[in-house]
């Protein structure tokens, strides 16, 4: 994975290299240089299949940090790619050309975490949540306890002390 | 004369829905036609699907939302829920991504009855599906077999871990408890009548000249297709490509046991229950080699330190297993404290289901609709979790 | 003690429904005021659908009404709709090991032919607008069974923001059945004791619909947000 690092290097400005296994590795990538870093990795490389894409919201340093999973049958590696973006405004540049399921993930995560990609076939469309009028609901500060109890009523409690109550059920003389 | 079909203008069919000639129809959440709640929005022309849009969604529960608010411990029962029929694989993964970050090594008979539960749970999925496909045809008879078959090995797993469906059984650590007595015997009778059964369905379904009528040439995937869509598991075995997650990169105790990854050439639904049929054979022949080379004593878990307040180390891992559709995987980032604070699921259906789909089912007639659906092996809880 | 049967909501505990309109004589249902107006509906299709509320059955000789009961207990046809987890313990059901065709169920793939709707475990939003669709489109009289806990109290998506917590705010139910999952077999004792129900003539779900349509409407629409088809969808 270093020479893989090495060999990129040459060419974009990848930074902070992560090895967590021979066969795992993260690195993180500035906005610009994400589509020709995951096509110089699909087309060269050898990185063909994408696994995932997913988001990290980082509240307190006001960033979401995308992350897009490859992986290489040839060389069996799985490669994370991680793009810092701004949280305030969230807009990233689409990769649905090069993988047909990219446009499914980033239509979740427009969903879900309200990051815009422009030039992604329906991806304002909601796949998910039907009729939502709240935040995007998985970014750090969307509580859900919250929403549930303001939303849903819930069956109210008995508050019984589950000890006693057996008690009383099992032994009624005593 | 006016030609049937719709003209196709840049890549696209170009029709108007209020012309009486082309019909909207909803083959929804309430139809057996469809492999759980998932709904599709088919344009008809006549007999034939010009368009479809999947809609998912009717299962969200917000789980990483859900366990992002939970101690790691207390995520553990809701794991197992995201897929409903094959809920282990989540087990395990959770497991093994927990394992994975804390750096734990767990006991050798551990690993041997993980691999065992995930091959009796690829059984009975393989089961139900196998019910399934045939279901989608029209011919329920080997639907009802499996589907009562699945319950004896659904009652092994209740011997073993106490439930049916959901059986929490892998914890982070190794395994929550050892087989119990007698259980071997019972397990292997299990998995011989089910040989016998699978023969019966060979004979019933895999035989049958409508059957074969009916999925042969039906949502052929190509060679080019695979990793332009992302397809895993039997989808992308039926074109011939051997890519099986426990031969590649072997996890558990995969590579001391002996089985081939089954390939087809001819990427139609037909081959797909093919690749299917053979790996469910696979399976008893794996559960029995597990049965044989299992050592008989030892330790079965890791105690945790402090369960109730575990701290997993901060770094971020991605685990994979093989399930019956495909390839599984966890993506778990943790920040040291202890609640995690990312957990992505990668559910196979994710991409099999909607992006595939939407483009295996053009020209497609709506009685194969649903066969195809089926032909996919698609679970829509694992889509939306 | 038995753990499968919560009592209906009591109608003391209901907020208050305006005095209900007299279910207008069926030649003028539909000049009557207090009909329903299909709300979100574009202005071709509002013609479509029927206005009429849903109508209280009405109940004849006891004699009669208790053959009736005897009848439709031994015949209830299932809908075969896998709201969520109760699904896969839906199928076991159908085949021999459980059979519930000795009991006289049969799945049934679309609601006019069922009567019997079984909620299996957690609703989320876009579920629950299905299942009242569902729900109001079977015939009566029409029973629900809601299985696991998650109907009863949301279970272990408590805090989820997609699913519902209380399922009989938006359809009444008949009989609980507890469990995370129920076995077949709680599943079974749970229509038994459905069917005691029914012969007892104590079923009502149904007419407890009609009775308190508003309030469950105001629930439902409180809900689902994007409501885009009929007030009652029969």
């Amino acid at each position: 994975m270093e020479q893989l690092f090495k060999e990129l290097k040459h060419h974009f400005a990848v930074m902070e290299l992560t090895i967590k296994h021979p066969d795992l590795a993260f690195l993180q990538v500035p906005r610009e240089q994400l589509v020709s870093l995951l096509t110089h990795l699909r087309d060269i490389k050898g990185y063909t299949h994408l696994v995932m894409v997913t988001c990290i919201d980082y509240l307190e340093e006001n960033t979401f940090l995308l992350t897009y999973l490859l992986h290489n049958y040839a060389a069996k590696t799985d490669l994370g790619v991680q793009v810092p973006l701004n949280r305030a405004e969230p807009v990233m540049e689409s990769i649905h050309h090069l993988w047909e399921q990219g446009r499914v993930y980033q239509r979740e995560l427009y969903e879900m975490f309200g990051i815009d990609f422009p030039g992604s076939p329906d991806v304002h469309e909601p796949m998910i949540l039907e009729g939502w009028q709240g935040p995007p609901p998985m970014r750090r500060d969307f509580d859900t306890k919250a929403f549930s109890e303001a939303t849903y009523s819930h069956r109210p409690r008995d508050h019984k002390e589950p000890e006693e109550y057996m008690k009383q059920q099992l032994y009624p003389e005593d | 004369m006016e030609s049937l079909y719709p003209p196709i203008v840049n890549g696209k069919a170009v029709y108007d829905l209020n012309s009486q000639k082309y019909l909207r129809v909803w083959q929804g959440p309430q139809h057996p036609g469809v492999t759980g709640n998932m709904s599709l929005e088919l344009d008809i022309c006549g007999d034939q699907v010009i368009k479809c849009n999947t809609h998912v969604g009717y299962l969200h529960r917000g789980f990483e939302k859900l366990m992002e608010r939970r101690r790691y411990i207390n995520c553990f029962p809701i794991v197992c829920r995201i897929c409903v029929p094959e809920p282990d694989t989540n087990e395990y993964l959770f497991a093994a991504a927990m394992e994975d970050l804390m750096g734990l090594e767990i006991p050798e008979k551990a690993l041997w009855l993980r691999t065992l539960d995930l091959e009796l749970s690829r059984l009975a999925s393989f089961l139900m599906h196998l019910g399934g496909q045939s279901g989608a045809f029209g011919m329920g008879t080997v639907a009802q077999w499996t589907i009562a078959y699945r319950d004896y090995v659904l009652d092994l797993f209740e011997e073993l871990s106490g439930a049916r469906i959901y059986h929490m059984y892998m914890t982070p650590g190794g395994v929550r408890g050892d087989l119990p007595d007698g259980w071997i015997a019972h397990a292997r009778k299990v998995l011989d009548g089910a040989a016998k059964l699978l023969d019966e369905i060979r004979h019933v379904m895999l035989n049958n000249v409508l059957f074969k009528q009916r999925a042969v040439g039906l949502g052929v995937i190509t060679l080019d297709m695979v990793d332009r869509y992302g397809i895993v598991g039997p989808n992308a075995r039926c074109t011939g490509l051997k890519r099986d997650v426990r031969k590649d990169q072997p996890y558990l105790v995969y590579d001391q046991l002996n089985f081939d990854v089954e390939t087809e050439t001819a990427g139609d639904a037909y081959s797909r229950t093919l690749i299917r049929w053979r790996e469910t054979h696979q399976s008893i022949s794996l559960c029995h080699q597990i049965l044989d080379k299992m050592p008989k004593t030892g330790a079965v878990h890791v105690t945790l330190p402090n369960v109730l307040h575990l701290k997993v180390p901060a770094g971020q891992t991605y685990v994979r297993a093989e399930s019956t559709r495909g390839e599984y995987g966890y993506f778990m980032v943790s920040d040291g404290s202890e609640y995690p604070r990312k957990l992505t699921v990668r559910g196979p259906s994710y991409t099999h289901a909607m992006a595939l789909l939407e483009d295996l089912l053009v020209g497609v007639n709506i009685a194969d609709v649903a066969g195809l659906m089926v032909s996919l092996h698609t679970y829509p809880p694992e889509i939306e979790r | 003690m038995n753990d499968n049967e919560i009592k209906n909501p009591d109608l003391s505990e209901t907020p208050e429904v305006e005095t209900k309109p007299q279910t207008p004589a069926y030649t003028e249902w539909r000049k009557d005021a207090k009909t329903l107006y299909n709300n979100g509906l574009p202005e071709e299709e509002k013609d479509w659908f029927c206005d009429a509320r849903p109508q209280k059955a009405r109940k004849s000789v006891q004699v009669i009404e208790d053959f009736l009961n005897w009848a439709r207990s031994q015949s209830l046809w299932i809908l075969a709709f896998g709201t969520g987890c109760g699904a896969i313990e839906l199928r076991p059901l159908v085949t021999s090991r459980y059979d519930i065709s000795r009991l006289g169920m049969q799945p049934r793939p679309t609601p006019r032919q069922a009567n019997l709707i079984m909620i299996g475990g957690y609703v989320s939003i876009k579920t629950l607008k299905r299942i009242v669709r569902s729900y109001e489109q079977m015939q009566g009289p029409k029973f629900v069974v809601a299985v696991c806990s998650c109907a009863i109290n949301g279970g272990m998506y408590w805090d989820s923001y997609n699913t519902v917590k209380r399922i009989d705010e938006y359809i009444p139910v008949d009989v609980y059945v507890t469990g995370c999952m129920p076995r077949p077999e709680a599943v079974l004792a749970g229509f038994n004791k459905l069917k005691e129900l029914i012969r007892a003539g104590k079923a009502e779900g149904q007419n407890l619909y009609a009775e308190k349509f508003d309030w469950y409407k105001e629930n439902q629409k409180q809900v689902i947000k994007d409501w885009n088809m009929p007030d009652y969808n029969w």
